[in-house]
């Protein structure tokens, strides 16, 4: 292509200095294949869009090279308009004004004329050898599938399947259900999360469109947008769940007793284990990393030394449908989707990171102190404290633990745990009318609706909120003791306690960065998927079909991970809603 | 094998007050193959590390020692005390990373060799746990202090700031594992890092009582028997409060004072004459007796 021209956008907001503009057109349009280059205004407004239209019309050109702000804003409404002038996918280069940007004095983005010139040199080279379309059009595999089985992935999985087309949800745990129904009550309704959430679980485990692999790994992605081949690992339950009815018998009598996931060590589980009561599928798997008999089996294999573990295998002969099965291996399926949801939440920062606050069992997380308060929690919500069992008396929650702190932990605010601690404060006031409850906080920050109104009615029911961080965390025989300063009277505090509750920082889940590797997609600098926009794409990723939800995006409430959800999956109903889409290169694989 | 030399810095106290402390350090680290070799020139090391911007004056001392370190060829220093330990590592940070004040101060030093941070300024106990190693300290063992209860004390001067820090600055634990592998049984301690209050002695003495209040009532309501420490000031703030509280309420508990190099000594089967203990606060001798590792 030799007729080539060059249009430099211009507005108030330009990065570009006018003078730079004209620099930039004085040296381009000297290239010999450049036929036309020029400064236009506003190109993305429709006269700028015109305009362009119309002298690609007078000029015969073959190729144009647009720079503009951000193509993953723009890109699609200019390849529109040139469309409609003849000139499609491989006759447009579009080049980013920012790209070469640097910050200025005043915190600006400025873009200087030589690198901007480098930039449009190559796309116009780029043109010149662009003979033939890259792109072609690809069928779209009208099934989804959605990683992660919390409230994002389930109500994703939900309305896409709602919309009339298959999903398959990938759940690496034995339950679908995730973080939320580990909590005592939601703020700031105060629902119970059991009550909203099982419906759902049954929902989609009964939904005909849904298939569930629980106990079950994204391995490999490979394929195009609309054309995705996974292999999905299903890992080795050593149950056949076709045979199990979920009678409970071998979960009841396991005699290998290990710390509860869903308790977050508060309770303990046996080694053949459904989760949690309400687990979907209500049938178990084999923890083949502390089973007796697959210890004993290993011990065998490996030839040690020693005293040889029991065989046990006591849920095999009470099992009434001959249900266990120990030769069961890990399987791999392969399956096609067009489109992808991911939904991998997120964790707590562990607690090690924060050895001021001690490393005593009254030391906790939220989570740990929601199970705690939970109806349906080890007491049913009788609180206590995991040291003695005792009722606490005296109850500090300390907000920002690792959040907001660039030095030591992350810079981030985690957005839930100022309501949390709040709602945990009110919870422990109603379940110990007589204890304290201090909240220690930087701000409050409330920003959801009926979230103020909240925080104020936790004060109005006796929770003592101080301003101020708090130092150090020890104990003293009984009691825990707290060093912190109220910020507001500018006096030290020191607060003797039963049990400290820590709003740990929200971190991303491990693995995230694995998968996202393997999806071709970004993560930022603290691990969580980098969106395609921030602001106006705020559900997809930087591979077309891909699209995150909840809090893997980052950290978000309820509400906002529903409405993401919800948000992913009508961008996946939009997908599917054409038969074929248009793909430059592999994107993955 | 001949033991390897390493140079020494004392200060003032190690030749005084904390004379116990020195001739146990030197005679344990000559059985674990290391002779202390004291600078044959050196003087104060200043004491306080002065934050004062333009008080360069006072960081003379500590870089005059540094200079005799290095002009003896040495790249590294060895302390005892806490605080001359931070004064010169400050001292040796200052030179490295501020090369207007390293100008300053080389220029005003004109009967010196310039100093650039060549010599790397180490606390004992880094050198025990990152030179010698821990194992090869075990294998030296020959008294473990059983039934010893020992809480370790850091101070402020070993971990504070973060960039002079010896251990993590939270949650040391180096003083736990040496004296864990002596045999102690070394009680979990929060106030280990809590300051005694310092050079505060001079114009408030109440609060350094106040302080040592603190810190031996609850070294005692764990457990502790002896308070374990490395430094000089920490040991006689915390002395001279416990006789004042003795003073005040004579139920109040004395509780021995030790240099950490002390027990290293007891444990390696040194003559305990050459540990002092009669320079100790809390009179040692008696528990020490009870546990039978003196007699």
């Amino acid at each position: 292509m030799n007729r080539i021209g060059v249009f430099i956008c211009h507005c108030s907001l330009s990065p570009l200095p006018p003078a730079a503009s004209k620099q930039v057109v004085g040296n381009i349009g000297s290239h010999p294949s450049v036929v036309y280059a020029a400064i236009h205004q506003e190109m993305c407004l429709d006269p700028g869009l015109e305009q362009i239209t119309r002298v690609v019309e007078q000029h015969h050109l073959d190729a144009v090279v647009l720079t503009t702000c951000s193509p993953s804003v723009h890109a699609g409404t200019f390849r529109q308009s040139m469309s409609s002038a003849g000139l499609v996918d491989h006759q447009v280069e579009i080049v980013d004004l920012k790209a070469k940007g640097t910050r200025n004095t005043t915190g600006d983005i400025e873009t200087s004329a030589e690198g901007l010139i480098d930039l449009i040199n190559a796309s116009v080279d780029r043109l010149r050898r662009n003979d033939f379309s890259r792109t072609t059009e690809s069928p779209v595999i009208k099934r989804a599938l959605v990683i992660g089985g919390g409230v994002a992935g389930l109500q994703s999985a939900l309305d896409i399947a709602e919309g009339g087309y298959e999903v398959v949800v990938v759940e690496k745990t034995p339950s679908i259900g995730g973080h939320m129904l580990q909590y005592s009550e939601v703020f700031p309704t105060l629902d119970c999360p059991q009550c909203i959430m099982t419906p759902k679980m049954v929902e989609v485990s009964q939904h005909p469109a849904i298939t569930l692999l629980t106990y079950a790994e994204v391995q490999q992605v490979r394929g195009v947008p609309g054309n995705f081949e996974v292999d999905i690992l299903q890992k080795a339950r050593k149950v056949d769940h076709h045979k199990c009815t979920g009678c409970g018998t071998c979960w009841q009598k396991c005699p290998e007793k290990v710390s509860s996931e869903f308790d977050v060590g508060v309770t303990t589980r046996t080694a053949i284990y459904i989760p949690f009561p309400q687990a979907v599928p209500s049938k178990p798997v084999i923890d083949t990393e502390h089973c007796r008999y697959t210890r004993y089996l290993q011990f065998l294999e490996e030839k040690g030394e020693g005293k040889k573990p029991p065989q046990c295998r006591i849920c095999e002969k009470l099992c009434p449908t001959e249900a266990i099965d120990w030769d069961q291996q890990p399987e791999i399926l392969t399956e096609k989707f067009g489109a992808i949801v991911l939904a991998t939440g997120f964790e707590l920062m562990p607690l090690e990171q924060v050895p001021e606050y001690s490393e005593d069992p009254d030391v906790i997380n939220g989570i740990q102190f929601e199970r705690i308060l939970a109806p349906g929690g080890p007491t049913s919500g009788v609180v206590f404290r995991p040291s003695d069992g005792k009722t606490p008396r005296e109850v500090a929650f300390i907000s920002c633990v690792g959040s907001r702190d660039p030095e030591r932990g992350v810079p981030y605010c985690s957005r839930v745990c100022c309501m949390y601690l709040a709602k945990q404060a009110m919870l422990y006031k109603h379940a110990v009318p007589d204890g304290e409850a201090y909240v220690f906080y930087i701000d409050t920050r409330s920003t959801g609706k009926g979230y103020e109104e909240f925080i104020q009615r936790a004060i109005e029911e006796g929770v003592m909120y101080l301003r101020g961080k708090v130092s150090r965390v020890f104990r003293d025989g009984e009691k825990l003791i707290i060093w912190g300063v109220d910020t507001l009277s500018g006096h030290r505090v020191e607060v003797a306690c039963d049990l400290v509750v820590l709003g740990m920082a929200i971190v991303p889940t491990p693995g995230i960065k694995d998968l996202a590797e393997k999806l071709g997609i970004l993560t930022d600098e603290a691990g969580f998927i980098t969106e395609s926009h921030p602001k106006l794409r705020p559900v997809e990723t930087l591979v077309p079909g891909i699209y995150v939800a909840g809090t893997a995006q980052g950290p978000k409430d309820i509400p906002d991970s529903v409405a993401q959800a919800s948000g992913a999956a009508a961008k996946v109903l939009t997908l599917f809603s054409k038969n074929k889409i248009l793909v430059e290169e592999p994107a993955v694989g | 094998m001949k033991n390897m030399d390493l140079s020494y810095y004392p200060g003032c106290t190690l030749k005084t007050k904390a004379k116990n402390f020195e001739d146990s350090a030197i005679a344990s680290m000559a059985v674990l193959g290391v002779n202390l070799v004291e600078l044959p020139r050196w003087n104060c090391c200043g004491t306080v590390y002065s934050l004062a911007e333009d008080d360069l004056i006072h960081h003379v001392a500590a870089v005059r020692t540094l200079v005799r370190v290095k002009e003896r060829g040495n790249g590294r220093v060895a302390t005892l005390c806490s605080f001359c330990y931070n004064t010169l590592k400050r001292a040796d940070l200052l030179m490295r990373n501020d090369p207007e004040k390293r100008n300053t101060l080389n220029s005003f030093m004109d009967e010196e060799i310039d100093y650039n941070g060549e010599v790397e300024v180490l606390h004992l106990l880094q050198v025990l746990r990152d030179d010698l190693g821990w194992e090869a300290i075990s294998r030296k063992v020959k008294t473990p202090l059983t039934d010893l209860k020992v809480a370790p004390y850091y101070g402020c001067t070993l971990l504070r700031p973060q960039e002079a820090a010896i251990d993590v600055v939270e949650r040391p634990t180096v003083l736990q594992e040496l004296l864990q592998l002596l045999g102690a049984k070394v009680i979990d301690f929060p106030f280990s890092t809590e300051c005694c209050g310092s050079f505060q002695i001079i114009n408030r003495p109440d609060f350094i009582t106040e302080r040592s209040q603190a810190i031996l009532g609850l070294a005692q309501r764990q457990g502790a028997e002896a308070m374990v420490l490395s430094c000089p000031l920490c040991s006689f703030n915390l002395g001279r409060a416990q006789n004042e509280l003795i003073q005040r309420d004579s139920s109040f508990q004395s509780m021995p004072i030790i240099y950490f190099t002390q027990l290293l000594a007891l444990s390696l089967g040194i003559d305990p004459e050459i540990c002092g203990f009669d320079l100790n606060f809390g009179e040692p001798r008696s528990l020490l007796e009870s546990k039978g590792l003196i007699t």
